[in-house]
């Protein structure tokens, strides 16, 4: 094991290391400071791979590790590292400090307990975006409920418990079925190869039976689709976001949605290129209803953290097409819209934050002519107001463009349409910065400016905005790679529009039939 | 037919030591004073201990003794052990407990051991009626324990319930074994497999027998439609009986269970497997729905072990050697989280009398970090959430049963799941999330720490590394199947 796969494992695991010092440290104030260097440390190894070692190995992977675990299920510890797992690696590290740093003075009852809570999520978090063992995925996927309900249900606001137990049992509900499809990949493809594994690359391989298939890819679609969240089974979301501490928030809206598109992009479709294909329509046609129906509910919301929550959904609506469009545009705009929503979102959640803690209130209704009470706090409000409604030139504007190329080039008249729904984004957005920033004030309370603490939060936010919008060249670079290679063979079954395993290897269709019927 | 030899005494050591150990027990009694009683508690674990030990160097032999009465195999051997930690266990969480409650009397030690007996007969037993002897000496043991507060009306109720309604359904039972006797012509479990195969008799009285075995042994692990008795008799009974009761007699009614269905039945496997998932459905459901609506304790966990035999079911509907080996690890697993929990209720005094309420726990994370913090990882556990032991049981027994081609009864088996998360998840919220109502009381001695601390470790040990204990638990069935 080199240095390489040393700075893995320590991604992984030196939160939730750290996490049980934390726990046992008597004040506050100690756990804080731990939290804040480990997330810290975190961020800056996630960065060492930027710039150290991106020349890919022979199969695609940057960094490796494999080692055995539970050898009688064929269970590996295998963590792999590419472009795509290190963007989301990398935002995660980033998050995770900006929680910590914007619950500095917020979180005061039971600290300790708290940033324990935060670092094991950040262990969770970056199993799921690291692991390539299906088994493993599945049990960071599952383990990161836990430190969340926590999350809502101690620190949050409102109706915290209702909340974090609707949180936990909609997305159990959702990932046991996905257990259920791992588990059936799994033994469909020992009956096959002879080999019981949960390896991702080997479990490509499985020639799955294209009625198996569609429940297999469907049962991963509702575990993945419940943590993006897409219409339907998107409604514990705005109670969750609006209930969460402000961490709490920052962390579901940045990365934990992200775990579901991911998903899609690492397992969902790579696996199932056939039963996706067969999807696509019903998939494309949820992303579009969530983007124009919570941006439509979004609109007629007076609570601002609900607000973002709504236009959340809506923004991840654009991920979903373009997942569903499956080709290296649209893909690229879907990965890079991951990122920037992350920041953007994050970056609103914090700022709604800290207008609730001035004025313990999130009512739009109570705010006006902030601008000139507040200008610093109100300039970047607006800034991330507007790229959150995708402003040329500001990070959103070139993720949501590639998305809608890359769908142009597949559906145009859906894509017409989705671009429609940028124009109702417009509406709530604008109409959330008139009523707060501007406009007569509201109250004649004092209204302090931004603390040090809190610039020294935003600042970083809003370069990224304005680099990942100007240069997104940095953040698609990484990712062209691992992209192309996902596309292909997908796109070779859609093309195809049959199934080319089937006639190129009857054996192996043989081998399914005797697997399929036990 | 094997002839007497030396082999008889090798292959029934473990139960001699543990019968003489309960003996023992009594008999120490009545030199020790009466507040001394806890001394024959360490003596117990001790000897448990000792017993562990020397049925470990026994591991590996195939003993078939007592003209085909008895065997020692790796299957027994790994039952066995899973008793004596939950008889060790169980003692450890009692000493403190029986005190308390004013039963602190010798032959309670020596009861559980005697039950203990009874259970390593069940695994061993490879003919009906030793199986059956077995299942008395186990069966009259625990429905004195769970009579054994003798000032309350509850806990005589309990004993009084699950003496009548046991001894009728080892009436069933025998009359299941009879009519087997009757139509084979032996009790030996590999006699009645041998006459089946050889398609002497296609008659429904087989069928009718199987039903009532069925019928007996449901009773015993506590499966829907045999499980009136569980709600009432576990939360009349003492805690700490509770605790040992929902482990041990379920353990050793497995055990049985599985040994005689796919020994001596697996001629007529289409239809056991047909009555055995219904009864797997019917336990999942119900077990996880009702204990929705309970806010007693004890009566929550007493629907969650009906709900908990129906996944194991579920792995021995399965069948083969995953199934099979999916329903002992899940067993295993059972064991420790199951005790955990109840380990925590007997700990939990509020205002003075036992906190057997759910809103009894409200508030425990502000008052006792650990407590609180032991608590969730055995609800966690019975949850089936990682990285916990208990996750890995269900996941096991799933991956067992969509193997063998029972994909419906995994997904009714995960919906359930998700259902039951509702309600170990409210113990947490009520823990964590509630403000503290009364004064807490922990009654920790130090044994019921040690007691707890090694059922957590068990859970987070397999959770995260259980491979040991599936090689374990494979290596034991090798010879049987």
């Amino acid at each position: 094991m080199g240095i390489r796969q040393g700075i893995l494992l320590a991604l992984v695991f030196v939160p939730v290391l750290a996490a049980i010092p934390v726990l046992l440290v008597p004040s506050g104030r100690a756990a804080r400071l731990i939290a804040l260097i480990i997330t810290a440390f975190e961020l800056a190894l996630s960065l060492v791979p930027f710039a150290v070692f991106m020349q890919p190995r022979p199969d695609g992977w940057l960094v490796r590790l494999d080692l055995s675990w539970i050898p009688a299920f064929g269970i590996n510890f295998s963590l792999g590292l590419d472009g795509i797992s290190l963007l989301m690696a990398a935002l995660t590290a980033f998050l995770f400090m900006l929680s910590v740093l914007v619950s500095w003075d917020a979180i005061r009852d039971k600290s300790p307990m708290f940033h324990f809570m935060l670092l094991v999520m950040e262990t969770c978090v970056m199993g799921v975006f690291l692991s390539t063992d299906l088994f493993l995925f599945y049990l960071f996927w599952e383990v990161m409920l836990v430190p969340m309900f926590f999350l809502i249900g101690v620190w949050g606001h409102g109706r915290k418990v209702y909340s974090a137990v609707k949180f936990f049992v909609y997305t159990f509900t959702g990932s046991l079925f996905m257990l259920l499809a791992i588990i059936g990949l799994y033994v469909i493809h020992g009956s096959q190869a002879g080999e019981y594994t949960f390896a991702l690359e080997a479990l490509k391989s499985t020639h799955v039976e294209p009625a198996t298939g569609l429940w297999l890819f469907a049962a991963f679609f509702i575990g993945f689709a419940v943590k993006v969240p897409v219409f339907p089974i998107h409604s514990w979301l705005p109670d969750a976001h609006t209930d969460a501490p402000t961490a709490g928030s920052v962390i579901l809206a940045g990365l934990l949605l992200k775990t579901g598109a991911y998903g899609l992009i690492r397992f969902g479709f790579p696996l199932f290129p056939e039963a996706s294909a067969a999807y696509i329509p019903v998939i494309l046609a949820v992303g579009i209803i969530g983007v124009y129906y919570a941006a439509w509910i979004a609109y007629a919301q007076e609570d601002m953290k609900r607000l973002v929550a709504y236009s959340s959904i809506s923004h991840l609506g654009f991920v979903v097409l373009g997942i569903a469009a499956w080709n290296e545009v649209s893909l690229a705009g879907s990965v890079l819209q991951m990122v920037n929503h992350g920041i953007t979102t994050g970056a609103l959640f914090i700022m709604v934050g800290m207008l609730d803690e001035r004025m313990h209130t999130r009512d739009i209704s109570a705010f006006g002519g902030l601008w000139s009470k507040a200008p610093g706090l109100s300039a970047f409000f607006l800034l991330f107001i507007v790229s959150s409604l995708g402003l040329p030139g500001l990070n959103n504007f070139a993720g949501e463009l590639l998305i809608l190329v890359g769908l142009f080039k597949e559906y145009p008249y859906l894509a017409a349409a989705a671009f429609a729904g940028v124009v109702f984004t417009l509406i709530y957005l604008l109409r959330l910065a008139q009523k707060v920033l501007f406009g007569p004030p509201a109250t004649d309370a004092e209204f302090h400016d931004l603390s040090p603490r809190e610039a020294a939060i935003l600042v970083p936010l809003a370069i990224l905005v304005v680099v990942i919008g100007l240069y997104p060249r940095i953040l698609i670079g990484p990712i062209e790679g691992p992209i192309k290679a996902l596309v292909s063979p997908v796109a070779a079954v859609k093309t195809a529009g049959a199934t080319p395993q089937a006639a190129t290897a009857p054996a192996q269709t043989a081998a399914a039939d005797r697997g399929g019927t036990p | 037919m094997p002839s007497f030899s030396m082999d008889n005494m090798v292959s029934i050591l473990p139960e001699m030591i543990v019968l003489s150990l309960a003996l023992a027990v009594l008999m120490f009694d009545l030199a020790l004073p009466k507040d001394e009683k806890r001394y024959l508690a360490y003596f117990s674990v001790a000897g448990l201990a000792i017993a562990g030990y020397q049925t470990m160097n026994l591991a590996g032999l195939q003993l078939d003794t007592f003209y085909g009465m008895f065997v020692l195999d790796g299957y027994a051997i790994f039952f066995k052990v899973l008793f004596y930690i939950a008889a060790a266990i169980a003692i450890l969480i009692s000493i403190g407990y029986v005190k308390g409650q004013e039963m602190d009397k010798g032959e309670y030690y020596a009861l559980i051991l005697f039950a203990t007996a009874g259970m390593m007969v069940m695994a061993s037993g490879a003919d009906l009626i030793s199986i059956y002897l077995g299942l008395e000496l186990m069966a009259l043991s625990v429905y004195i324990l769970a009579g054994f507060m003798r000032g309350s009306m509850k806990s005589n109720e309990a004993a009084l319930k699950y003496f009548l309604l046991g001894a009728f359904s080892s009436g069933i039972l025998l009359y299941g074994i009879a009519i087997i006797y009757g139509v084979t012509g032996t009790t030996n479990l590999a006699g009645i497999a041998a006459f089946i195969q050889s398609g002497q008799y296609s008659g429904p009285a087989l069928t009718l027998a199987m039903i009532l075995l069925v019928a007996g042994f449901g009773f015993k692990v506590a499966a829907v439609p045999f499980h009136m008795w569980v709600p009432d008799v576990y939360e009349g009974a003492p805690t700490s009986v509770t605790a040992f009761m929902s482990v041990g007699p379920k353990a050793a009614g497995f055990a049985a269970f599985l040994r005689v269905f796919t020994t001596a039945l697996p001629g007529i496997q289409p239809d056991w497997t047909v009555i055995i998932a219904s009864l797997a459905i019917m336990s999942m459901l119900i077990g996880n729905v009702v204990a929705i609506s309970q806010t007693n304790i004890k009566r929550m966990l007493a629907y969650s072990s009906i709900a908990h035999a129906g996944y194991a079911m579920v792995g021995f509907v399965s069948g083969g050697m995953q199934g099979v080996s999916s329903v002992m690890m899940y067993l295993f697993i059972y064991m420790f989280m199951n005790l955990g929990a109840f380990g925590m209720v007997v700990m939990l005094r509020k205002d003075g009398v036992a906190g057997e309420e759910l809103k009894d726990f409200a508030g425990l994370a502000k008052k006792n970090r650990t407590a609180a913090l032991l608590m969730m990882v055995f609800m966690f556990s019975l949850a089936g959430i990682p990285p916990t032991a208990g996750f890995m049981g269900k996941f096991y027994v799933f991956m067992a049963a969509i193997d063998a081609g029972f994909t419906w009864l995994a997904i009714i088996g995960v919906m359930m799941s998700a259902v039951s998360a509702y309600f170990y998840l409210r113990v947490i919220m009520y823990m964590y999330m509630k403000e503290p109502e009364g004064e807490f009381e922990l009654a920790a001695p130090l044994s019921l720490k040690l007691a707890m601390a090694v059922a957590v470790l068990g859970v987070l040990y397999i959770g995260m590394a259980p491979a040991g204990l599936i090689d374990f638990a494979r290596i034991s069935i090798a010879g049987m199947m």
